[in-house]
């Protein structure tokens, strides 16, 4: 396909599909063993940077005259202590559906940047009809707007996938241009129909709070989180045990093999892109049900920028993402406080992200020179990024 | 600029007793697990051409890359004009006038001739093109070809495109070229025209390093033949002995120093080139196994699509379709596959209608594409061995049950395949991108000779494999002559003869004739190539895919 030249590639999924069974019998050690080894190089390669990211933000506060021990034990503090980590629960519900939409399509090796206008477009719809539903039962009510937020991040990307899969338009760029008329639209829907009459603020009617998500018995944490948990799971055994997962695969690391094997490569785009965009709509109402309960006009969490680092970090598993998202929920809503208390802007925490990405990069270049774990690059992006080694690389080429 | 060849130009009368060239002297190269060189001499002498031969996995690429600076020796000498020397980058192997001209092309499609020249060219800011295009007319009229400096590199026939390599290669002023298999996508004539700028070469006092699989290239190119088995020279033949000798002699020689004395493989294919004509001209009044009914398909970039393309094969028949690379073969294959769509006409498979039905379902019903393009589009190099090789059946029983992958029978019957096509890989479970390229070809006969097959279509489909595979392959078309059917594109005319009841030739997107198998064949289908052109055959097809 002339498009995989113009598009960045994305990892190679780390994957049960590739990854084998322990044998029974001989070898069954050395292959049990092996595996063993993999995994711990991923799980090096994983934390690593994560590890690594923290010092030099340490660094980075001490150099700004901020204590960095009273920095991360406050993120320790309003993150986990005190019932606290319920909240960073409840922070990682969108962030956890959205990273498990995006690993769906990252692994066709096709970019939904659109998350935010999905997102939004989603909220808006239920933060709108979510009034008109007081009188329905509550589980049916709650059902209704899930499937409804659902379907309206599915719906937004409709337009992208229909070009990519009869025009092979890049879908960079027209997720993203859906992305910022999805937010407009939704920005007009709330300041326009779904405005709350009784206020001068441009904001959407309150849900009422006996009309949102549960909570688990016990605790504070609405059920959105399970939801998510669920998903993520779920995900994880389609994309690795089934033959959409398997199709996604081969469409992701080799598009003219798919074609070539009969696979149906338009409708399997269609198929992605709608999976990927209600996940997304997923992340929508479990945060505005669970949560929020209303929406504001320019109200755009963004929820899907931050999530990109660890869904890369989790090299496209939806389950090995979970840390991920719990590390970056606490990290987040511990950070408000250490943020404050630190006089600095919550903005800092966007730093970390940063440095987790760089160090990712690091890794990754070092990784390669020592054959430390898998990569989180396809081969021909890995070959750009590798030009010192270029000669040695094409020798053992060569010699094949 | 340098001059053209560097060193002093070949005294004809005593090239022999002149310093080489080159001399490679006890070079040993070991990988971990195989020792690619085991202490391989090579004496390069200018004005000869020295053949390498030897199977995939012999060393011959081993060699060329240390030549090529790719490769540092872990022992051994290279001397240069008798000069040690350490050829320690390809940059020091192009300064010392070494280069390299690779099986496959290394031009950049939508650069012109003269860009693609320059592209080696980082010693200054600013591209001299008026001083490349002098250099290269000088180069042209030392080839004794005609190159159009300002026609993009993808618009060129195969033949034309491997003449600019060949300049390339020289382009920073040659001592030695290295060919890799220059001939594999070469119709007879470009072979022919290749030969006679060899000969040129020679002329000019170029030593030629020539790689090939094909024996009576070897013979009837080389001036010195080495064959290498196993990371040793196994034999060498001199200028003396290749005078002296008929090429038949010859071929049963380098056979011998090629395969060892072992009988089996020292008979397979010689007795197989032998009885490739007789078997088969009985079978081929089976039913009609499949139909192409005046059918058009688009081509996509350069690449022709087919013209009112009618075919009729016979199950029990292997028909052969003969032609040029780049006449439409890919979408002949791919519109039986169902990959490409028809424009008009029909496809009929089994007397039923197939122009609609998917590529899947096509594939279910016994319709069968062994591609060419092996790595880009046969098997997911991710995957393993043993998902590649059930790919086709994807989603569906026994493998897949309720949409869930069913680990344990995938891995039984990819075993047994593996077993019974002799696909050589550690185990199933090895990914597949980890085989070589003549065990993904074979992968990839499993996947689509089994399960059913009646009709195959091939489309290259013993492209760049060592001659033990090829003849495998090969046994394996004509074994589909039990009452099943092929189809058999490809560039190679004498595999065609070997294998086919009769030849179709393909030219522009036309099937301008089809030729009984038998004796003149080759003359008759070599005509049918060049039919209604009165000039020479690579200018006509230049103009057309210009044209196109």
């Amino acid at each position: 396909m002339s498009d995989s030249v113009s598009i960045p590639a994305q990892p190679e999924p780390t994957d049960v599909i590739v990854a084998q069974p322990p044998r029974v019998g001989r070898g069954s050690g050395r292959v049990r063993s092996r595996r063993a080894a993999a995994a711990g190089d991923a799980l090096v390669r994983s934390l690593v940077p994560v590890i690594l990211a923290l010092i030099a933000g340490g660094l980075l506060l001490l150099i700004l005259g901020r204590d960095p021990v009273s920095f991360y034990s406050d993120i320790w503090k309003g993150g986990i202590q005190q019932g606290s980590w319920e909240d960073s629960a409840m922070r990682g519900a969108p962030l956890l559906l959205i990273a498990v939409g995006l690993t769906v399509i990252f692994r066709a090796n096709i970019w939904n940047l659109g998350y935010d206008g999905q997102f939004l477009i989603g909220a808006a719809l239920i933060t709108g009809i979510a009034p008109h539903l007081l009188s329905t039962p509550n589980a049916v009510s709650l059902v209704v707007m899930f499937l409804v937020a659902m379907a309206a991040g599915a719906a937004w990307t409709i337009i992208p996938a229909l070009l990519k899969s009869r025009y092979e338009t890049n879908e960079i760029i027209t997720t993203l241009m859906m992305s910022f008329i999805g937010i407009g639209v939704a920005n007009i829907l709330v300041k326009g129909p779904f405005q709350d009459p009784t206020v001068n603020i441009p904001q959407t009617r309150v849900i009422p709070l006996d009309h949102m998500l549960p909570s688990i018995p016990g605790t504070r944490i609405h059920v959105g989180v399970l939801v998510a948990l669920a998903a993520a799971l779920i995900a994880h055994f389609v994309l690795t045990r089934t033959a959409f997962g398997l199709r996604l695969h081969v469409l992701g690391s080799n598009p003219r093999a798919a074609a070539h094997i009969g696979i149906n490569v338009r409708r399997l785009i269609v198929s992605a892109f709608l999976v990927s965009g209600a996940l997304v709509g997923a992340a929508a109402a479990a945060d505005i049900l669970g949560v929020w309960g209303y929406m504001r006009a320019n109200w755009n969490p963004a929820y899907g920028d931050t999530v990109i680092p660890f869904v890369f970090l989790a090299r496209l598993n939806a389950v090995a993402v979970i840390p991920f998202i719990a590390f970056f929920a606490v990290l987040s809503n511990g950070g408000d406080l250490a943020a404050s208390n630190a006089h600095l802007p919550t903005d800092f925490l966007l730093v970390l992200v940063a440095l987790i990405l760089l160090f990712m990069t690091v890794i990754e270049y070092l990784g390669r020179r020592r054959g430390l774990g898998g990569s989180y690059l396809t081969p021909g992006l890995r070959a750009a990024l590798r030009v010192p080694l270029l000669r040695r690389r094409r020798a053992s080429e060569v010699c094949r | 600029m340098p001059p053209l060849v560097q060193g002093e130009p070949a005294q004809l009368t005593s090239a022999s007793e002149q310093l080489p060239a080159v001399e490679l002297v006890g070079i040993t190269k070991a990988f971990p697990r195989v020792v690619a060189n085991d202490d391989v001499s090579l004496v390069l002498r200018r004005g000869e051409v020295h053949c390498l031969l030897g199977e995939n996995g012999a060393g011959k690429s081993t060699l060329m890359a240390i030549l090529a600076g790719m490769q540092q020796p872990d022992s051994g000498a290279i001397r240069v004009d008798g000069r040690p020397t350490a050829i320690d980058s390809p940059r020091t192997a192009l300064d010392l006038g070494i280069g390299t001209v690779y099986q496959h092309s290394t031009l950049i499609g939508p650069l012109t001739v003269l860009e693609n020249l320059l592209l080696g060219d980082s010693r200054r800011l600013r591209l001299d093109f008026g001083g490349a295009r002098r250099r290269l007319q000088e180069f042209a009229a030392m080839l004794g070809v005609e190159i159009d400096p300002d026609s993009r590199a993808q618009d060129l026939a195969l033949g034309r495109q491997q003449q600019v390599e060949i300049i390339k290669a020289l382009w920073r002023g040659s001592r030695v070229l290295i060919l890799d298999e220059p001939t594999s996508m070469l119709t007879p004539q470009a072979v022919a025209e290749l030969q006679k700028v060899l000969e040129r070469l020679k002329a000019a006092g170029l030593a030629i390093v020539f790689i090939t699989h094909k024996l009576h290239e070897a013979v009837a190119l080389g001036d010195q033949i080495t064959v290498l088995r196993a990371g040793r020279v196994t034999g060498s033949i001199d200028r003396e002995q290749i005078r002296a000798s008929s090429p038949e002699e010859l071929e049963a020689e380098i056979v011998k120093l090629m395969f060892g004395d072992t009988t089996e493989a020292a008979e397979s294919p010689e007795a197989h080139i032998g009885g490739g004509g007789q078997t088969h001209v009985e079978a081929a009044h089976g039913e009609i196994a499949l139909e192409l009914v005046q059918a058009d398909a688009s081509g996509e970039g350069s690449q022709p699509g087919i013209e009112d393309v009618s075919l009729t094969l016979r199950f029990g028949e292997v028909l052969g379709v003969a032609g040029v690379d780049g006449n439409g073969q890919r979408a002949l294959a791919e519109v039986i596959s169902g990959q490409r769509r028809l424009t008009h006409g029909e496809v009929r498979f089994m007397g039923a209608p197939v122009g609609k039905v998917s590529v899947a379902q096509r594939e279910r019903l016994g319709l069968r594409y062994v591609t060419d393009d092996r790595l880009g589009e046969g098997i997911v190099a991710g995957l393993p061995v043993s998902l590649n090789l059930v790919l086709k059946r994807i989603g569906k029983p026994p493998y897949w049950r309720g949409g869930r992958l069913r680990r344990d029978a995938i891995e039984r019957d990819a075993q047994m395949l593996v077993d019974r096509f002799g696909i050589r890989t550690p185990s199933v479970q090895a990914r597949a991108g980890t085989l070589s390229g003549g065990n993904i070809q074979k992968l990839l006969l499993a996947r689509d000779l089994s399960f059913d097959a009646k009709v195959v279509v091939f489309h290259k489909p013993t492209y760049g494999l060592d001659l033990k595979t090829t003849h495998a392959v090969r046994r394996m078309i004509g074994a589909l002559r039990d009452g099943r059917a092929a189809l058999v594109i490809s560039t190679d005319l004498d595999e065609l003869l070997e294998v086919s009841d009769r030849i179709a030739v393909l030219s522009r997107g036309r099937i301008v004739g089809i030729v009984e198998n038998g004796p003149g064949a080759a003359e008759q289908v070599g005509r049918l190539m060049i039919s209604d052109v009165t000039l020479g055959v690579r200018d006509v097809v230049d103009q057309e895919l210009q044209r196109t």
